[in-house]
């Protein structure tokens, strides 16, 4: 018998530190481009992937695990080409699949069993990871039953017992709260931070919801058209956005963003009464105070905001052109 | 340590699960027996069927008569006992166990291939289940491996297995010059099951990925051997000829046994209904590399068939 652990020290090529190394990888089907020359070295310990339907999402993922071919380019994870190593890389993964996925006729607990022993582990050790992955998850009371009467988001967590059974050093979850119900979500997002938090496995969350992702999520990946846009460090991302002031207000606008405007600060005009605006260096609150009073406009409400998740996204769908390189 | 009062206060081991993630660095199961895990999981559920534990059981009555019979041809007492003169029963050479043992034993393993065979693939796929299997280090081929096994082993107990065993228990009682000089019976026994078997676990396989619906797929199992077979007759029929059983599955393989066990007549006069032989009508059988052949050529176009359904994901281009 090998060892696992055998398998998880062999030796990485130095120059490949990065969980999922993307390089020029391109891929398509029936002629027609999915993925296109993506570029990048993803590095955190979970990385959201968002974007639009279509976006290459659930490609790039399937790609990375071998079920797609790549045209042009390649991957490597942990420094493990996805060309060559492609069995030695699948020993290290664990995959939560989208729709689902299960083996029908089989307890719950025999079914993550039977995916530990084809992941290798012996059938005495799977089942003992069985019956811990289940109460891991919070399905210990309902392993015996067959995983055809679970509801939906019981099967997700059955997906998850199985995706961590043998104890994977990266995890793909391809939307993890795909039908949960908001306590079955929560409870979904908790056990997500508290694997990545163990510090045992990396994550990459594929999800439509920002929400989700802004959860558990340090680094997002945005893809659009099948180009990498935005990569980047999610705290970060949000402190570098130079802060923004929500204003509300009562009088005639225009005026005032021409005052504004002069000052040199950025000002976008987000409905009648409502304006963003950008400070720059040098200007303070009180010029808006005092343009404000200049232009005879009342000043009802200002606030901070912060780039939020779904603004950061939002910037991306507009402005992403793809980015030869993604490095946060 | 705890008492037999069971009170509150009294102490108690217990295993404590910790319910936390953590990586696994034991040892792990050799890649090659990994296809093994697909049959061991799934016999669990196919013997949990009353009906096909009782026809899998039933299907070894035949060789055990088989047995019975061998062992009245050495047993004088019971010869005596029963008046049966040695001559009056069969002899046991090359076409006892073709036609009595091979063909009888081969069609029930049809039956039991189709009891078992159809629901294998179309079950993962209907439930999604090939992406679980092929994100693991588990390749397509293992996948289509361990599930042909399913059949393969079963229908290997019911097959080959016993019928070797009948033709050593015959080689322990003739003597072991029978043996050596029959041991061609042996290879024509193994090699005439495998072929039957591999062919049947091939064609089981591949209707079961394309057709999802069991009991359509156990029609169309039935379909595959008797509708051509029909078809041949009547071609055979309507041009007086025999090479119409290229199409007939059942002729094929019939016509590969007669080979491996030497009886198989290439030109043969024509016999009518009445069992009138008419010499003057000579009838050609196909040659038998066609025979072979043709099979050959059923099993690729099987495995053409799963390689283009057994995937994680298809892609609709």
């Amino acid at each position: 018998m090998s060892s696992a652990a055998a398998v998880n020290d062999l030796p990485q090529s130095p120059d490949a530190p990065s969980v999922i190394s993307l390089d020029n990888l391109s891929v398509s089907f029936g002629g027609r481009p999915i993925l296109k020359s993506l570029n990048g070295d993803l590095r955190g310990r979970a990385i959201g992937l968002l974007g639009p339907n279509g976006a290459g999402k659930t490609t790039l993922i399937h790609t990375l695990l071998g079920f797609h071919f790549p045209d042009s380019g390649t991957a490597r994870i942990f420094g493990r080409d996805i060309r060559g190593d492609a069995n030695q890389i699948k020993s290290l993964i664990g995959y939560i699949p989208e729709r689902d996925s299960f083996i029908s006729k089989m307890s719950c607990v025999e079914f993550v069993r039977f995916m530990a022993e084809l992941s290798g582990l012996p059938p005495a050790a799977a089942l003992e990871r069985a019956h811990e992955a289940l109460f891991f998850v919070g399905l210990g009371e309902a392993r015996y039953r067959n995983v055809d009467t679970f509801s939906l988001g019981m099967k997700q967590l059955a997906k998850l017992a199985q995706a961590i059974v043998h104890g994977p050093r990266l995890l793909f979850l391809d939307e993890p709260t795909n039908g949960l119900d908001p306590p079955a979500r929560e409870r979904m997002i908790k056990m997500i931070r508290e694997i990545r938090d163990s510090g045992q496995a990396n994550i990459v969350v594929s999800s439509h919801l920002l929400r989700d992702v802004e959860e558990c999520c340090e680094e997002i990946v945005i893809l659009k058209d099948g180009r990498l846009v935005v990569y980047c460090n999610l705290e970060e991302e949000r402190k570098a956005n130079k802060k923004f002031l929500m204003l509300e207000t009562r009088g005639e606008l225009k005026p005032f963003v021409a005052a504004v405007d002069s000052m040199g600060c950025e000002c976008a005009v987000t409905s009648d009464h409502r304006l963003k605006i950008i400070l720059q260096n040098g200007t303070e609150i009180r010029d808006l105070y005092r343009a404000a009073a200049e232009t005879q406009l009342q000043i009802r409400r200002l606030s901070y905001k912060r780039d939020s998740l779904e603004d950061i996204f939002l910037k991306a769908m507009e402005n992403g052109e793809g980015v030869s390189e993604a490095r946060p | 340590m705890p008492s037999l009062t069971g009170r509150a206060s009294d102490t108690i081991n217990m295993a404590v699960l910790e319910r936390s993630y953590k990586p696994y660095a034991g040892a792990l199961s050799p890649e090659w027996s990994r296809f093994l895990i697909i049959p061991r999981h799934a016999y669990r559920d196919v013997f949990r069927s009353k009906i096909f534990t009782g026809f899998f059981v039933v299907s070894f009555v035949w060789p055990l008569v088989c047995a019975i019979l061998i062992y009245l041809h050495y047993n004088t007492t019971a010869l005596v006992a029963t008046k049966i003169q040695v001559r009056d029963l069969l002899a046991i050479d090359a076409s006892f166990f073709q036609n009595w043992l091979v063909w009888p034993q081969c069609m029930i393993a049809f039956f039991l291939a189709m009891l078992i065979g159809p629901q294998q693939v179309s079950r993962d796929l209907a439930n999604n289940g090939l992406p679980l299997y092929l994100c693991r280090p588990f390749s397509r081929t293992e996948y289509v491996v361990g599930k042909m096994s399913i059949v393969i082993i079963l229908l290997s107990l019911i097959t080959w297995v016993p019928i070797l065993l009948l033709f050593l228990f015959e080689s322990y009682l003739e003597g072991w010059v029978w043996f050596s000089d029959n041991l061609w019976i042996a290879s024509a026994i193994f090699l005439g099951c495998l072929v039957w078997i591999l062919l049947l676990a091939l064609l089981t396989q591949a209707i079961s990925a394309w057709v999802r619906w069991r009991v359509a797929s156990m029609a169309a199992l039935l379909g595959v051997f008797f509708i051509p077979s029909v078809f041949a007759t009547i071609v055979n029929e309507i041009f007086q000829t025999r090479w119409a059983h290229i199409f007939d599955l059942r002729a094929l393989i019939s016509n590969v046994w007669s080979g491996l066990f030497g009886t198989f007549v290439r030109q043969g006069g024509y016999i009518d209904r009445n069992g009138g032989l008419h010499p003057e009508i000579i009838f050609s059988e196909p040659p038998l590399w066609m025979c072979w052949l043709v099979l050959f050529l059923i099993c690729a176009f099987c495995l053409g068939l799963l390689s283009r359904k057994v995937k994680a994901y298809e892609v609709v281009k």
